[in-house]
């Protein structure tokens, strides 16, 4: 067990580099580079001296390779991302506030999926093609008919309307940029209902026709049968084999479901104005602030390789009959 | 089955017709059996129905709407929904008069603000195959012919009410039509192309070229789509004419999309090598390449259609995020997306909560060919009943 994931740790190193280069490339593809962008925007003529002092600071004019080398070494060997030119600040001074939240956001959609999608998998598995069933399915469809940057338009305009309370945000105003503190928390929990629902609907959705497959192919199976003959009650019978087989999969979708929660966070926060890595790594991609957004882009995509990753653990941590060579 | 198919005795009539169904499924097509199959699926069937509706209203945009999509009235901005009265009740009676009411336009004297107030004096009669604005129909036929609309021509008939500008939301969405469904097509196609190369690689030939793609698939799975697409999307130039842009959004969507595809062509690959058919074909000594595309390509049509279907709402979806978020396309070209950035906060939404109304038509675009896409896969696989 140990080898395996250690063998699974040392293959991240060449994945974790190809994603940086990625992310690095990606950054690049824009034509022109921020100070471009900033001259051309300037009203006064700027002076092409500070341009130019501008430029050697910042290491544009070098080519695209010693760019890249410097910003991931600065990375690896000091944790220095790099500066953000639009906000004059550290580029990790900006990201691991919004990253942390942007991780607990990932963290309790998946527990709420889980919540909500595992026992309204068992019912309409176990109540097959009754009226019940049907609702579910159709319903699950729905929520994945619907993207979340839609759904999330929607309950705001409801909690608008009929609330007379508007939802964006992540905290109340006085708690925006206060220092971390029990009542900062407590106001944030509060607030996190909203996106955690609207995140969470494709994926729940997804997930209980997942879990509902699963089961009903176990529930066919001889060892149910068997164990119903020996007079079981029905209820134990299914919470003691087949629910806990039919579970391994849903360890193994959290490896989809993780990075399709980053991913769509993205957009709906920037829709109700969350402060996670979405919004910023927007900003910083029109700014063209491209040690923001490369740095934003690469712990994302980190991020998500590491949930992958766990989640493989997981699963061959609970499920025997995986081999780990 | 010959004892099935020669019944020694028995009751003439029922027997025999079950003999003709019995032959029928064994003489029939691959094609023909998924086909039987597909139609019992009432919600595919359904869903199959309501895909080629949307497909065809893409096709006749022109002539479904009743307006085109950049006619504007300053005159009737944000102006709500009219809804169509079928009859109207006079003193003398009733008769069928389908039509809408008109609106009296206040102006607030201090903000500006303009509101309508349903005029029941005024009415506008609404029919089909109506006479309105000229279009050139596929750039081919210069018709004046809408499916619906005002029978008077210049009455102002907004079934769905219309935008900032005064243009129609009906319309527009219909217009819109066109490009978010076949965004999904194109990008499909080419994540199409790619995946059943890469993937047919991957899976004919194994080892180290094998290892190589799936590594690279992985990779490219493991990376948040979004802020990948919106960091490439960023790339593309503003000055780009509106067609290079489309392209190029839908070649990225399928830069990402052809992964799952490869994957399912690979696993296909590596089961149908092992079948019985295929080692039989081989032992006859028939080509390789003959082997690929004449036993197994055919048996594995029907599953890559299936996912096929199921990758469209996928793109379909991705299109209208990134044109929703502006770095997607950009008008002049209408999507879905695109006409969806119009409510892109609660304000707007608030003045004009019907401007979501394209928002509806992805809905049940996605909804019909995951439906669609669905049916397809339980009808392409032979092992379930």
């Amino acid at each position: 067990m140990l080898w395996y994931i250690a063998r699974r740790i040392i293959y991240l190193i060449p994945t974790l580099l190809v994603v940086s280069i990625i992310a690095f490339v990606v950054i690049q593809l824009p034509p022109g580079d921020f100070l471009a962008s900033l001259i051309s925007k300037a009203e006064e003529t700027v002076d092409q001296a500070q341009v130019d002092a501008l430029r050697e600071r910042y290491g544009l004019d070098e080519p695209i390779y010693v760019q890249y080398w410097k910003w991931i070494s600065g990375i690896i060997t000091k944790g220095d991302f790099g500066r953000s030119f639009e906000w004059d600040k550290d580029v990790s001074d900006l990201i691991w506030e919004r990253l942390g939240l942007t991780v607990v956001i990932s963290l309790l959609t998946l527990a709420f999926i889980w919540i909500v999608a595992i026992p309204i998998g068992i019912y309409s598995a176990v109540k097959k093609y009754t009226i019940g069933d049907y609702v579910v399915t159709v319903i699950g469809f729905i929520g994945l008919a619907i993207p979340n940057f839609l759904l999330a338009l929607v309950l705001m305009y409801i909690a608008f309307r009929y609330f007379g309370q508007s939802v964006g945000g992540l905290f109340s105003p006085e708690y925006i940029v206060a220092d971390w503190s029990l009542d900062r928390v407590l106001d944030l929990l509060s607030h996190l209902w909203l996106p955690v629902i609207i995140l969470g609907t494709a994926g729940t959705a997804a997930l209980i026709r997942v879990m509902r497959a699963n089961l009903l192919d176990e529930l066919s199976k001889l060892y149910v049968d068997a164990a119903r003959a020996r007079g079981l009650s029905e209820l134990k019978l299914l919470f003691k084999y087949p629910v806990r087989v039919a579970l391994n999969p849903l360890v193994s979708a959290v490896a989809w479901v993780f990075p399709a929660l980053v991913s769509g966070s993205a957009i709906t926060s920037i829709v109700l104005n969350l402060q996670t890595t979405g919004p910023l790594l927007y900003r910083s991609l029109q700014a063209q602030d491209m040690y923001l957004a490369g740095s934003l882009i690469l712990l994302v995509s980190v991020l998500t390789i590491i949930g992958t990753l766990v989640s493989d653990i997981l699963l061959a941590w609970i499920d025997p009959r995986i081999q780990l060579q | 089955m010959t004892a099935d198919a020669y019944p020694a005795t028995g009751d003439g009539a029922s027997a025999s017709a079950e003999v003709q169904a019995e032959t029928r499924i064994v003489v029939a097509n691959q094609w023909q059996l998924i086909w039987w199959k597909f139609r019992k699926h009432r919600l595919a069937m359904l869903a199959g129905l309501v895909t080629i509706l949307l497909y065809v209203v893409a096709l006749f945009a022109e002539f479904v709407a009743p307006y085109s999509a950049g006619t504007y009235s300053a005159q009737h901005t944000f102006l709500p929904p009219q809804s169509i009265k079928l009859f109207q009740w006079t003193d003398a009676g009733w008769r069928f008069y389908p039509h809408v009411y008109g609106h009296k336009v206040q102006v607030d004297p201090e903000s500006f603000k303009r509101t309508y107030i349903v005029d029941e004096t005024i009415t506008y009669p609404v029919g089909l195959f109506v006479r309105g604005e000229e279009y050139k129909l596929w750039g081919l036929f210069t018709l004046d012919f809408h499916l619906i609309g005002a029978t008077q021509f210049g009455d102002p008939v907004h079934l769905i009410g219309t935008d900032r500008l005064g243009r129609d939301v009906l319309s527009r969405t219909i217009y819109g039509t066109r490009v978010s469904m076949s965004v999904g097509l194109v990008g499909v196609g080419l994540s199409l192309l790619l995946g059943v190369i890469l993937g047919g690689i991957s899976g004919y030939y194994g080892g180290l070229v094998d290892n190589l793609i799936q590594r690279t698939i992985e990779i490219l799975r493991s990376l948040p789509t979004i802020p990948l697409w919106m960091g490439l999307s960023a790339a593309i130039p503003l000055t780009w004419p509106p067609v290079r842009v489309y392209f190029a959004i839908t070649v990225l969507l399928s830069l990402i999309g052809w992964t799952t595809l490869a994957r399912e062509v690979r696993g296909r690959f590596l089961s149908l090598k092992t079948e019985d058919f295929v080692i039989a074909a081989r032992l006859d000594g028939v080509r390789e390449m003959q082997i690929i595309l004449r036993h197994m390509v055919p048996s594995m049509t029907s599953h890559i259609i299936a996912s096929v279907t199921l990758a469209i709402p996928g793109m379909i979806l991705a299109e209208t995020a990134l044109s929703f978020l502006g770095i997607g396309l950009r008008p002049p070209v209408v999507s879905w997306g695109v006409l969806l950035q119009e409510a892109q906060n609660v304000r707007s939404i608030a003045t004009a909560p019907w401007l979501l109304f394209p928002g509806l038509a992805v809905v049940v675009a996605v909804l019909a060919m995951n439906f669609l896409g669905d049916g397809l896969r339980d009808a392409a696989d032979p092992y379930q009943t």
